[in-house]
This record gives structure tokens, C-alpha cells and sequence, in this order.
């Protein structure tokens, strides 16, 4: 304890301090009045240097640390057993916060916490704090050394005769170039179109076709229910799906045709439209058009009944559903498409036929 | 020699039988690592990379990559019954009935944004420093690389839980795939095994969370760290810091104790936090539906500039012969990324090709030496800032009222603005600054103290330099650097030049680099400058004596001198100044 305790400012690291000037920068012509070496640099002894009582608080001070966090661990065990998920607590600022969590987090962390501080104190207040000098070493290899393995490399080629045996070096170069291939042709089963009812089909095909067709009616989503014109008054919104659309995840056990096939119903004062994608494709007043962004794909729901603006949550695409689903602002640049409906005998609402083009994100085929 | 170190030393024989490895200890425990509170980013983005590995494991023994829908039974009520995928109720599970589990989870999600967070700034703290300079720019490259690898990391794991927010990103991260000309289609049914959402596609993201990246990150750091060891760190000029030498304190037991410490400290935080502050609540957003979002979506903060970058770009689309480039996507998701990732990385062969600087640097360059990089580097951030910006323009729209299309046009053109402008200000503060230090090199400090000389002249008092401080303003002298000349379009007999238009395309770079350098002081003007400082001080002496012959104890302001050289008393130096004025009349 006590050579820690008096250790002073002198350098009496193993490391002895470069006898040459070392300059203030590399150049030589700088090595002259204004050289200064790391002997000068002043070194303030710290209080635990001088006086063995600060040095003896100090270490109480680390002691104390590392009994906190063998407590702290003892903590934690006891709130691991008595605390339960569902006790929640308020804290100012931070909000209510579930106390198991609270009660773990903050022993757990204090307990490695405070072994890291008490290192650190350590070093930086017992430990020397005389800084040391090494000198670097030249990366690069000397000529002869460069020469050496130059004359390495050269006998190896010379031994193997791979400059020689022009055939052999010629197929060998083939071999190399053609052995991964099957490691990319593996690659091919990553995804195989075992779907009978897409039997044949391209992506782009898939990626073009949705579950709606001619007389399906159309339900609300959450509900399943079908509805009638009357149940959207103007200005409403409703999201919904093809009526069979939990049969259709049932036998696929996937949510892709929710993600195709979803829509959304507004309704207007049918004098507000200003153009459609077909004619006549409302119904009274009611468009349906996809809920699939045509950016990046996101589902689209916030309407603004006033402007018939929709805009996009993700990227802000808008889109004007009074105008053909036109986009008026944002990075979308297709319009969204929109699916012509009707009524049945029942009097509810259907679809007239698929939609007439791709819904969701360009992609390439898509034209 | 106490029990314990008996039994150490004997396991240190017995290893270096086998591996000689005392060798090496007793070379690298004194290795020396120099000291600068910015040397401790790279550890915290070592420390939060242990935890996220540690952390990460536990998760694994409970979570389930599965996309198979099940009807949620565990203890959080309001989500009682409903159905989801077996990913997002074993995230549930993981958060509500695994004691613990939420904490580590946080933890996982903390650490890794602290990993990403310190990332970025390490990254920052090399660039603007010059570290990256030969013959370091090997190691420069693989830090791109691990950038590039832990936001793949990042984004993986942020899709895993399954909840509404982590579906979306996947979607849109699906559009961008589907966007690529060509093979977009197949790529994306590939990738994604078919349709999005799918069912084996969560198997494959998480093959990629826990197994892929993180070995790639792991075997790059390794060799990263392997370098920074075996090249030594480099130091910030100071006294006696030479490009030659480390100055520091030793692995044994200095760092052993400060690392090692550090480590619990980053560790011992990241535990508090997440005990404190919740994150990524997946039990608020619900589970994923390809047919439903929330407003106000936000990804994880280090993926906010790309998602930035697909707001605010314009809606340019191409279609020819029946195929469509959909330009809204590939530029901002695709190529601009490309392009930014392809410059940093090839940033450092850049400037040295540029400026012609083939000498190896182990002293840092302060940021203001070097003004053109580090304007290009403050332009980086502000491109990068807005961005980062347009990632939240819905969120700052809200709060501050503004109209989302003005914030998305002020970005639009902003982006195409504001960097060159911060290009332009960073420089001329750094010239500015150098042209101050270069001040106090040759003249001192100014000591704010005025002194009248006999025949009237005022002049105010320069203190030298301390030592330290002018080792490190003079490292402006090794930072200094004269552009390459313009090349000669013949050699001296009349030969062509063959390589005159890239030795002119250099010659322009190098005097972009250098032309407005601010010539630092020679030897020469230091010394006078000094011999300077010294004669003023003689001038001032006498004052001095006088003050303390006189038991003034108020502070020193200056004085006045008399003809002889002798300070007058205030008195005195009143009826001087009267004779002064009427001497002027």
C-alpha cells in the first residue's frame, strides 16, 4: 500500500524516456528552441499521491462501490422472486413503469455499474498516471525482405510449374470459374410457385392479379359483414375486403391476399367526382379504390372527406379520390387503381370485375 | 505471491509450452495506448456489441421466427384471444411471462441503438480527425463495411418481433426490392419466399439476425481491432508526441483497469436504462396486417434518413417499351445509399490521391488544419441531417404546425442547398482558426494588460505560449501543404504527356485542397515572435517591481512608464497625459 500511496511525479515506469530530443513535430528543423520532450510536460501530483489519508479515502470510496454492487446483486434476486409482470409503478417523468422490470433493470445495472466506476477510480486516482513513451516501428519491409519474398514467390512458381503447363493452368482457371455456379442454381428454390390456383404464373403475374371478381361481395373489415350503399353516409370511409378473404387465408395459412385485395369505400356527394378510372365505375356516389400504396406499398387510410385527399402515413404520398385516384403530391407515381362496383340483388355492395391494373408498388413488368 | 496468482502463473507456464504465449505477453502488457476521451467511442461500440451478443442469446431460448398464426393465451389481457403470428406472441411472452425477459429485451433493443449511435460518431471522430490516413485506410474500409453491417443488423432484428410498426418497415422494405429493373420480381419472391407477408420468410429474416450478420460484424471487428493494435492507435499532437512515438499510459494495468472498467460502466448503463426507460412497446402497436397501419410511423432512428430519402423524393417514374424504372425508389433507396456508402469508402485513396500526401500519419490532424475535409465531412452531415429530418417530416409538422408539403419542398431543394453552404462555412471557420492560432504561435496570448511607453506609444502585453499549448497549435506546420503544380503539356523535350489529363483533373483536386491554406509562422518568426514577447516583458518589469515595492494588492491592470524607464504613479501618469494632450494642440 504504502509504495502506491507515496508514489510521487517522478518517472519510475519501466519505461525510460528516449534520450534524443524528440521535436515538437517530425521535422528536423523544428527540433530547435522550441523542441519540447514528454520530460517536460509538467505533472501535477494528485492528493492521493501526496497525502496517505486522501489515498486511504480514495480506496474506502472503491471498497464501498464494490460492496453496492454484491448488495445490488442480492437485490436483484429478491426482486426476481417477489415481483410479478403486472405491478406497474409511476415514476415522474419516465411514466408508469412495470415494477419488475423497474426493480431488475435498476439493481441489475447498478450492480455492474458500480464495479466499472470503482475500476475506473482506481485507475485514475491509485494507479500511476505518468504518461509513457514507446517508439513506433516502420510497417513497411525492408528492400530485403521485399527481395526475399519475391524470390519465394518466384521458386514456388518455377517448382509448380505454373507458368509452364499451359493446358493445366488454362482448365484449371475454367474449373474455378465455373464451380460456383451451383451454389447460385441453388438459389432458384428459394421460393417455387406450388399454388394451384397460380399455376404457371410469373411474379409479375401474381403480383398483378388480386381475389376480386365479378358479383363478390364485398365486407367490412374486422366485421366480415357485407354492406349496404346506405351504411356510408358522404364524407364516411370504410375499410374493407373480398368476402371470402378468411377462407382464402385459411387454406393458405398466410395473410397475402389481406395485403393485395384490401380496399377502402368512401362515398361523395356524386356531383364532387370529377373523373373516374372507367365509367360509371361508383355506385351512387360510393368508390372503392385499392388500400395499398402504389410508392412502397404501405396500407392507406387517412382521408380527408373535405379535399378527398388521401394521404399515405409512411412517405405522404396524396392521392385525390374525387380525380381518379390521381397523386397530387408526394413520391408515389401512379395513381390508385381503382375497382368498379355495384350492388347485388340483396343490395349489397359488389365487385364489378378484378382490379384493371397491378395494385401495390411498381415493379418493373408492370409497364 | 498469494494462492491465486501462484495458480495463475502456473496456467501461464503451462500455456506457453504450448503456444509460447509469454512472449507475447511480456511485449504487449507495457504496450502503450495513447489517452483522448474520443480514443473511448470505439470501446462503447465494442461494449454495446458484447451485450447485444449476450443479451441476444437469451432471447433466442424463447422466440419463435415463425409466421404461423395461434391465438394469444398469455398474461397481457388486452391482447387475450387474439390471433397472431407465433413470432409476435413469443416476443409477448419474452415481454410479459418470462421474468426478466423485458429488460433484456430492452437491453438487446438499447444496446443496439447505442451500438449504431456510437458507430456514427466513432465514425466522425475518425474522419475529421484524419485518422484514416495511410496506413490506416485498409482499416477505414472494413469500418465502412461494419457500418453497412450494423444497420443490417439493426433492421433484421427491429422485424422480428412481428407487431404492426416492424411489418410495415418490411413491406416497404419489399417495394424497394421490387423496384429494382430487371430481376425486382424474382428477387423479391425469392427473398421473401413468394407474397409478402408470406409464411417462411420470418425464418430467413432471422437466420440473418442471429447467425449471417452477426458473424460478418464479428469476424470484422476482430480484424479490426487486430490492426488497430498491430499499427498502434494513433495520438493527438501534443508535447512530445511525435509521428514516431505513443505516448500514453500501458495496457498493464492502466487500460486493463480503464477498459475493463469501461466495459461494466457502458454494460451497468444500458441495464439501467432499459430498466427505466421502456422501448419499442410491441404490445401497443398489435400484432402485423398487411391491410392496417398507424400514423406517425417511425423506424429505428438509424434508418430515419432512408425512409427520409423516400419522402422527399420526387415522383419520377420512367416507362419504355412496356417496362417500368420506377426512379422514385431506386434513387433514394438504392443508388443514393450506394453512392454514399461507395465515397466513404473510397473517400480516404481519394484525398491522398488528391492531394498527392503519401507519408504516413500516426499524429491526428486537428479538424481545422484540414478544412476542405472536414467541410466536406460537416456537408456529409448536414445531407445526411436532412435526410434524417424528412425521415420525421409527418412528426414535425404536427409539432411545430407546419405544412407537411412546404417541409417536404424546403428539403427537396435544401438538400441541393444547404450542403454546399455548410461546405463553405466550415472552411472559413477553419481558416479563421487558423489563422488565430496561427497569431498565438507568433505573438503569444494577449494578456489583456495596456502599457504606455515613454514616448507615448500603448501597447498591450503578450504572455508566451505554455508549452503544451503551442506543441499542439504548431502541429498547423505539419498540416500544411502547397498544391500540386499545374502539369506541363510536353516534358522539357518536347515528349507528349500522356497522362496530362489526369495529372490536370489532380492538380485541380490538390488545389481545391490547399489553395487557400493559411501559411503557418517558419521557425524563424516563431523565434522573433518570441524574442518579442521576452522584450515586452523587460519593458513591463520595472511595473512589476513597482507594484510589489508599493504593497499593491489590487489585481495588475498595466501602468506607465517615464522617459527613464521608471513607472509613474497615477498621479503622475494623469499630469503626463494632460502634457500629452495640450502637446498635440
Amino acid at each position: 500500500m504504502s509504495d502506491l500511496t507515496t508514489r510521487g511525479s517522478d518517472n519510475s515506469g519501466d519505461q525510460p524516456l528516449p534520450e534524443k530530443p524528440h521535436g515538437i513535430l517530425a521535422r528536423p528543423e523544428y527540433e530547435g528552441p522550441g523542441a519540447l520532450t514528454v520530460a517536460d510536460v509538467e505533472h501535477r501530483p494528485r492528493r492521493s499521491d501526496l497525502d496517505p489519508k486522501a489515498a486511504r479515502r480514495v480506496e474506502r470510496q472503491i471498497t464501498l462501490m464494490f460492496l453496492l454492487s454484491m448488495v445490488m446483486v442480492v437485490l436483484f434476486v429478491i426482486a426476481y422472486v417477489s415481483l410479478n409482470s403486472t405491478q406497474t409503478v409511476y415514476i415522474p417523468v419516465l411514466g408508469l413503469i412495470g415494477a419488475q422490470n423497474l426493480a431488475l433493470g435498476v439493481t441489475f445495472g447498478a450492480a455492474i455499474f458500480f464495479i466499472g466506476a470503482g475500476a475506473i477510480q482506481w485507475a485514475k486516482k491509485l494507479m500511476p498516471d505518468v504518461e509513457v513513451v514507446q517508439d513506433r516501428h516502420r510497417l513497411a519491409s525492408t528492400p530485403d525482405q521485399d527481395a526475399a519474398a519475391a524470390a519465394q514467390y518466384e521458386r514456388g512458381k518455377e517448382e509448380s510449374g505454373f507458368a509452364a503447363y499451359r493446358i493445366l493452368r488454362r482448365t484449371l482457371i475454367g474449373a474455378l470459374a465455373l464451380f460456383p455456379i451451383p451454389l447460385v442454381v441453388l438459389v432458384r428454390d428459394m421460393w417455387t410457385n406450388t399454388d394451384p390456383a397460380l399455376e404457371g404464373l410469373s411474379p409479375a403475374e401474381i403480383l398483378s392479379e388480386t381475389a376480386w371478381t365479378e358479383g363478390l361481395p364485398i365486407v367490412v373489415d374486422g366485421t366480415y359483414q357485407p354492406i349496404r350503399p346506405e351504411d356510408i353516409p358522404v364524407g364516411g370511409l370504410v375499410s374493407a375486403l373480398p368476402e371470402n378473404i378468411l377462407e382464402i387465408q385459411k387454406e393458405f395459412h398466410n395473410l397475402n391476399e389481406r395485403g393485395k385485395s384490401a380496399i377502402i369505400l368512401v362515398r361523395m356527394d356524386p356531383g364532387e367526382i370529377r373523373s373516374q378510372q372507367g365509367d360509371g365505375w361508383d355506385y351512387q356516389g360510393i368508390l372503392a379504390f385499392s388500400k395499398i400504396c402504389t410508392h412502397v406499398g404501405c396500407p392507406i387510410a387517412l382521408y380527408e372527406h373535405r379535399t378527398h385527399h388521401l394521404l399515405c402515413p409512411c412517405h405522404q404520398s396524396t392521392f385525390d379520390l374525387a380525380d381518379s385516384g390521381n397523386v397530387i403530391f408526394g413520391p408515389a407515381a401512379r395513381r390508385m387503381p381503382q375497382l368498379p362496383i355495384g350492388v347485388n340483388e340483396e343490395g349489397f355492395l359488389i365487385a364489378r370485375s378484378d382490379f384493371q391494373e397491378p395494385v401495390g408498388p411498381s415493379f418493373w413488368e408492370r409497364g | 505471491m498469494s494462492t491465486t496468482e501462484k495458480a495463475g502463473g502456473a496456467t501461464a507456464q503451462y500455456l506457453d509450452e504450448r503456444l509460447g504465449s509469454n512472449k507475447w505477453l511480456g511485449k504487449n502488457l507495457k504496450k502503450v495506448f495513447p489517452d483522448h476521451w474520443s480514443f473511448m467511442l470505439g470501446e462503447i461500440i465494442l461494449y454495446s456489441f458484447i451485450v447485444v451478443l449476450i443479451t441476444g442469446v437469451f432471447l433466442t431460448l424463447f422466440y419463435k421466427p415463425s409466421l404461423v398464426e395461434v391465438i394469444y393465451e398469455g398474461s397481457y389481457v388486452p391482447l387475450k384471444g387474439v390471433e397472431m403470428t407465433e413470432a409476435y406472441a413469443s416476443t409477448l411472452q419474452i415481454s410479459f411471462d418470462i421474468r426478466g425477459g423485458l429488460l433484456i429485451r430492452q437491453m438487446h433493443h438499447w444496446a443496439a441503438l447505442i451500438f449504431v449511435a456510437a458507430i456514427a460518431v466513432h465514425a466522425f471522430r475518425v474522419f475529421f480527425t484524419g485518422a484514416f490516413r495511410k496506413p490506416r485506410e485498409l482499416n477505414w474500409v472494413i469500418g465502412v463495411g461494419l457500418i453497412v453491417l450494423a444497420l443490417g443488423a439493426g433492421f433484421t432484428g427491429y422485424s422480428l418481433p412481428d407487431d404492426l410498426l416492424s411489418g410495415t418497415g418490411l413491406q416497404i422494405a419489399r417495394g424497394i426490392v421490387q423496384a429494382i429493373p430487371i430481376v425486382g420480381t424474382w428477387a423479391a419472391f425469392l427473398l421473401f419466399d413468394g407474397e409478402f407477408p408470406g409464411v417462411d420468410f420470418m425464418s430467413r429474416l432471422y437466420m440473418a439476425h442471429i447467425l449471417l450478420i452477426p458473424g460478418l460484424i464479428l469476424a470484422l471487428v476482430t480484424v479490426h481491432l487486430m490492426l488497430v493494435w498491430y499499427q498502434k492507435h494513433t495520438q493527438f499532437p501534443g508535447q512530445g508526441r511525435t509521428n514516431e512515438n505513443v505516448v500514453g499510459y500501458p495496457l498493464m494495468p492502466i487500460y486493463m483497469a480503464k477498459a475493463g472498467g469501461f466495459f461494466f460502466i457502458v454494460f451497468g448503463i444500458i441495464a439501467l436504462l432499459s430498466g427505466l426507460v421502456n422501448i419499442n412497446p410491441v404490445w401497443i402497436f398489435g400484432p402485423y396486417t398487411p391491410d392496417q397501419v398507424t400514423a406517425g410511423t417511425q423506424p429505428d432512428w438509424y434508418i430515419g434518413w432512408l425512409d427520409g430519402a423516400l419522402r422527399v423524393m420526387p415522383n419520377w417514374e420512367t416507362v419504355a417499351f412496356g417496362y417500368t424504372i420506377s426512379w422514385n425508389i431506386l434513387i433514394p433507396a438504392v443508388i443514393v445509399p450506394g453512392l454514399i456508402f461507395t465515397a466513404m469508402a473510397l473517400y480516404p485513396f481519394l484525398e491522398a490521391w488528391a492531394t498527392g500526401d503519401k507519408r504516413e500519419h500516426h499524429l491526428l490532424e486537428r479538424p481545422r488544419n484540414a478544412p476542405v475535409r472536414t467541410g466536406i465531412g460537416v456537408m456529409a452531415i448536414v445531407f445526411y441531417s436532412l435526410l434524417w429530418l424528412g425521415g420525421g417530416n409527418d412528426l414535425v409538422a404536427t409539432t411545430f404546425d407546419l405544412s407537411i408539403n412546404a417541409i417536404t419542398w424546403f428539403l427537396r431543394i435544401g438538400l441541393i442547398v444547404l450542403p454546399p453552404l455548410a461546405f463553405i462555412i466550415t472552411k472559413r471557420i477553419c481558416l479563421g482558426l487558423q489563422r488565430k492560432d496561427r497569431e498565438k504561435l507568433l505573438h503569444g496570448y494577449e494578456s489583456g494588460r495596456i502599457l504606455r511607453l515613454p514616448h507615448g506609444e500603448f501597447i498591450e502585453v503578450h504572455e508566451p505560449l505554455p508549452k503544451a499549448q503551442q506543441a499542439v497549435l504548431a502541429s498547423m506546420i505539419e498540416s500544411h501543404n502547397t498544391p500540386l503544380p499545374a502539369p506541363a503539356k510536353t516534358d522539357a523535350n518536347g515528349v507528349r504527356n500522356k497522362r496530362y489529363r489526369i495529372d490536370k483533373l489532380r492538380s485541380r483536386l490538390s488545389n481545391f485542397y490547399y489553395r487557400d491554406a493559411v501559411a503557418p509562422p517558419t521557425m524563424a518568426e516563431i523565434e522573433a515572435g518570441q524574442a518579442h514577447v521576452a522584450h515586452e516583458a523587460e519593458l513591463e518589469a520595472p511595473l512589476h517591481e513597482y507594484e510589489e515595492s508599493n504593497y499593491v494588492t489590487v489585481p495588475f491592470h498595466g501602468g506607465v512608464l517615464h522617459e527613464q524607464g521608471e513607472p509613474m504613479t497615477n498621479a503622475e501618469a494623469l499630469e503626463a497625459d494632460k502634457g500629452s494632450e495640450r502637446g498635440s494642440d
